[in-house]
C-alpha cells in the first residue's frame, strides 16, 4: 500500500510539473508579455528595453521557468502585471470565494445524486428512472449561460426573489455573498448533480444484477437490507473518482458561471487577466487549478484503494 | 462492448450494420426525436439565408426592442435588428464549426488510443502523462490561450476544437482497445504475424467503432458547449455574424425591460443540445455501450 501510494504521488507531481511546463510555454507563445501590458502604448524602444531587463524578462525562458517554479513551490508566485500588488494575495482572496462557491454546491448537490442516483438505479427503466435521467442529461449538457439566464429571468427579473448577480467584490467578508450566491449554487448543482447521479445509477444497477446480490436475494434476505448492507456499499465507490472530477471542475472550470453572476472567484479573475494580458497572474491561475484537479483525484484514487482491496496493484488503477 | 458476432457482422457486412444501428437508433423515442431535431438544425443552418425574413444585420432606429408583432415574428433586438432573422440563422457558424470539428477528434483521438493500447509500454506512459497533464486545465484556459495567440477565425477554432477534443478521445479508445487486445482473436492474429497496421485495421477498429461513435456524438455537444460558451463570453463569433451565444450574452442586459430577444436563441441552443444528446443516447443503447463513464468537461 505504501509503495502504491509513493509511486502514485510521485505520479501526480510528474503530472504537475508537465502542466507547469505546458502553461509556461503557452504563456510565453502568448503575443506580448508582462512589460506592454505594464507599459501599454507606450511599450517601445528603450522604456520596454529598461522594463524587460528590470523584470528580468531578458533572460533566456529556461532561466525564468525554473525562477518561476521554484517561487511557486515556497509560495511566491510573484507580481501581477496589472497593479503591482502581490498575485498570492489577489488570488488567495478569489480562491476562497471560489471554494466558498464550490462548497456550497458540493453540500447541496452531493446527497443530492447519491439519493437520486440510487433511486434511479433501484428502479431502473420505470418512470421515474427514465423521467430523472432524461432531466440529468439535460442539465448537464445545457450550457450553463443558458440555464443561468433562464434562472436569472424566472427568479430575478419576473419572481424577484434573489438578485441575479453577485455585487460583493473580491475582498468582502463570505457573508456578504449571500443572498447572491444561491442562483451560481443552484446552476452548479444541477450540473455536478446529474453527473454523479448517473455514475451512481450505473453503478447500482451493475451491483443489483451481480451474483452477490442474487444470492442475498436466494436466501431470502429483506429487500431494504440487500439493498443497504450488502449492495451500497460496493455501489457507491465509483461515486469517489466522479465527485473528485467534479471538485476539480469546480475549482477551475466555473468561469462561465462566475462571470454571468458577476462572482469574484477565480474563474472570473482568470478570464479578465486574459483580457488584460496579465499573464503571470493567468500563469499563476493555471498552476494553482491543475495542481488541484491533480490532487483530488490522487487523493480519490487513494480513498478509493483504502476501501477496494482490489485496486491495491500497480497495475490495476495506473490510468 | 460488442461479442465475437458484432464483430463479424462489422467486418463482413458493414454497410448493412450501419443501416441496421441507424433502424434501432430510429426505433427508440429519443432516438427518433434527437435525429429528427439535429436533422431540422442541419438543414436550418444550410439554408436558412435563403428565406430568413430580413438582413440579417440590418439595423433599425425605429424599431428597437419591439415586441413579437406581425412584421418581426419573434420581436427586434437592442438594435431593431429582427429575432426571427437572426435566431435561424445564429447557428451556423457552430454547426459548422463543431461538425468539422468533432470527426476530426474523434479521428486523431481514436488512432492514437487504439495504438497507444495495441503497443503500451513506454511510449504509452509518457503520451498518458502529457494526456492527464492537458486535461488536469480547464477547457476554458486552454481554449482562450489559444484564441488570443491565434484569433477567433473559423480557420483557428476548428482544429483548436478538434486538438483538445481529441485528447480526452484517447483516453477512451484506449481503454476500449486495452479491453480487446488480450482476447483470443488479436492473440491469433498476432500469432499468424499479423503486423501492428494489419492488427488495428483488421482486428481493433470494428470493435472501438462503435465506443467512438457515441463518443464522437458526446463530444459534439461538450463542443457546441464550449463554442457557444466562448461566443457569450465574448471570445468567439465576432458581431455582427449571428450566433446564439452572442445573441443571449446581449440580451442580458435588457432583461428586466425586454426578455423576448433571450428566448428565441435559448430555445434553438439547447433544441440542438438535447437533440444531439438524445441521439447519443439512444446509440449507446442500440450499440450496448455504459454511457455514464463520461467525465466532466
Amino acid at each position: 500500500m505504501l509503495r502504491i501510494f509513493i509511486h502514485r504521488l510521485l505520479l501526480g507531481i510528474a503530472t504537475v510539473a508537465m502542466v507547469s511546463g505546458i502553461i509556461f510555454a503557452a504563456v510565453e507563445a502568448l503575443p506580448g508579455d508582462a512589460c506592454t501590458a505594464i507599459l501599454q502604448r507606450d511599450a517601445s524602444g528603450e522604456r520596454l528595453a529598461n522594463c524587460r531587463r528590470e523584470l528580468g524578462l531578458d533572460r533566456p525562458a529556461a532561466t525564468r521557468y525554473a525562477e518561476w517554479a521554484f517561487g511557486a513551490v515556497r509560495g511566491d508566485l510573484g507580481i501581477s502585471a496589472h497593479n503591482n500588488k502581490p498575485i498570492a494575495s489577489l488570488v488567495g482572496d478569489r480562491l476562497k470565494n471560489t471554494l466558498l462557491l464550490a462548497g456550497c454546491s458540493l453540500a447541496l448537490g452531493i446527497p443530492l445524486a447519491l439519493f437520486l442516483g440510487v433511486l434511479t438505479g433501484l428502479r431502473r427503466d420505470k418512470f421515474s428512472d427514465l423521467a430523472i435521467s432524461t432531466i440529468a442529461i439535460f442539465a448537464m449538457t445545457i450550457p450553463e449561460f443558458v440555464t443561468a439566464t433562464v434562472l436569472i429571468f424566472v427568479f430575478s427579473i419576473w419572481l424577484g426573489w434573489v438578485p441575479g448577480i453577485v455585487t460583493a467584490s473580491a475582498s468582502s467578508s463570505l457573508s456578504a455573498f449571500f443572498p447572491g450566491i444561491v442562483l451560481p449554487v443552484i446552476v452548479l448543482t444541477m450540473v455536478m448533480t446529474a453527473h454523479i447521479m448517473r455514475t451512481v445509477r450505473s453503478s447500482v444497477i451493475d451491483v443489483m444484477s451481480s451474483d452477490y446480490v442474487q444470492m442475498a436475494t436466494l436466501k431470502g434476505a429483506p429487500y431494504w437490507q440487500i439493498v443497504f448492507r450488502h449492495a451500497l456499499p460496493n455501489a457507491l465507490l465509483p461515486a469517489i473518482n466522479v465527485i473528485a472530477l467534479t471538485v476539480g471542475w469546480l475549482l477551475g472550470g466555473v468561469v462561465v458561471v462566475e462571470k454571468v453572476f458577476n462572482y469574484p472567484g477565480l474563474g472570473h479573475y482568470m478570464i479578465d487577466s486574459i483580457s488584460d494580458r496579465d499573464l503571470p497572474v493567468v500563469q499563476a491561475i493555471a498552476l494553482i487549478v491543475a495542481t488541484a484537479y491533480v490532487g483530488v483525484n490522487l487523493a480519490a484514487d487513494l480513498l478509493a484503494m483504502t476501501f477496494n482491496p482490489r485496486l491495491r496493484t500497480l497495475k490495476a488503477r495506473s490510468p | 462492448m460488442s461479442d465475437g458476432p458484432a464483430t463479424l457482422a462489422a467486418i463482413t457486412a458493414r454497410p448493412s450494420r450501419i443501416l441496421s444501428v441507424i433502424r434501432e437508433v430510429l426505433s427508440r423515442p429519443s432516438g427518433f426525436i434527437g435525429l429528427f431535431l439535429i436533422i431540422a438544425h442541419v438543414v436550418l443552418a444550410l439554408f436558412s439565408p435563403f428565406f430568413a425574413p430580413f438582413d440579417f444585420k440590418a439595423m433599425n432606429a425605429n424599431a428597437i426592442l419591439l415586441p413579437p408583432d406581425a412584421t418581426h415574428w419573434l420581436g427586434t433586438d437592442q438594435l431593431g435588428r429582427d429575432i426571427l432573422t437572426r435566431t435561424i440563422m445564429g447557428g451556423r457558424q457552430a454547426i459548422l464549426v463543431t461538425a468539422i470539428a468533432t470527426p476530426l477528434a474523434v479521428a486523431w483521438g481514436g488512432l492514437l488510443g487504439i495504438y497507444l493500447g495495441l503497443v503500451g509500454g513506454r511510449l504509452d506512459d509518457i503520451l498518458m502523462r502529457v494526456v492527464d497533464a492537458f486535461l488536469a486545465l480547464p477547457w476554458i484556459l486552454k481554449m482562450l490561450l489559444m484564441i488570443v495567440t491565434f484569433g477567433t477565425g473559423v480557420g483557428v477554432l476548428i482544429p483548436t476544437l478538434a486538438f483538445f477534443y481529441g485528447i480526452p478521445v484517447i483516453r477512451i479508445a484506449r481503454a476500449a482497445t486495452q479491453n480487446i487486445v488480450a482476447r483470443d482473436f488479436v492473440l491469433a492474429a498476432r500469432a499468424r504475424g499479423h503486423s501492428r497496421g494489419s492488427i488495428m485495421r483488421r482486428e481493433l477498429f470494428g470493435n472501438v467503432l462503435d465506443a467512438l461513435m457515441v463518443e464522437g456524438a458526446m463530444r459534439w455537444s461538450w463542443m457546441l458547449l464550449a463554442f457557444t460558451s466562448l461566443s457569450f463570453l465574448g471570445f468567439g463569433v465576432s458581431p455582427p455574424t449571428p450566433d446564439w451565444g452572442l445573441m443571449i450574452a446581449d440580451s442580458r442586459n435588457f432583461m428586466a425591460i425586454a426578455p423576448w430577444p433571450a428566448f428565441a436563441p435559448v430555445i434553438a441552443l439547447s433544441s440542438l443540445i438535447i437533440g444531439i444528446n438524445l441521439t447519443a443516447d439512444a446509440l449507446a443503447k442500440a450499440l450496448g455501450i455504459d454511457r455514464a463513464q463520461a467525465a466532466v468537461h
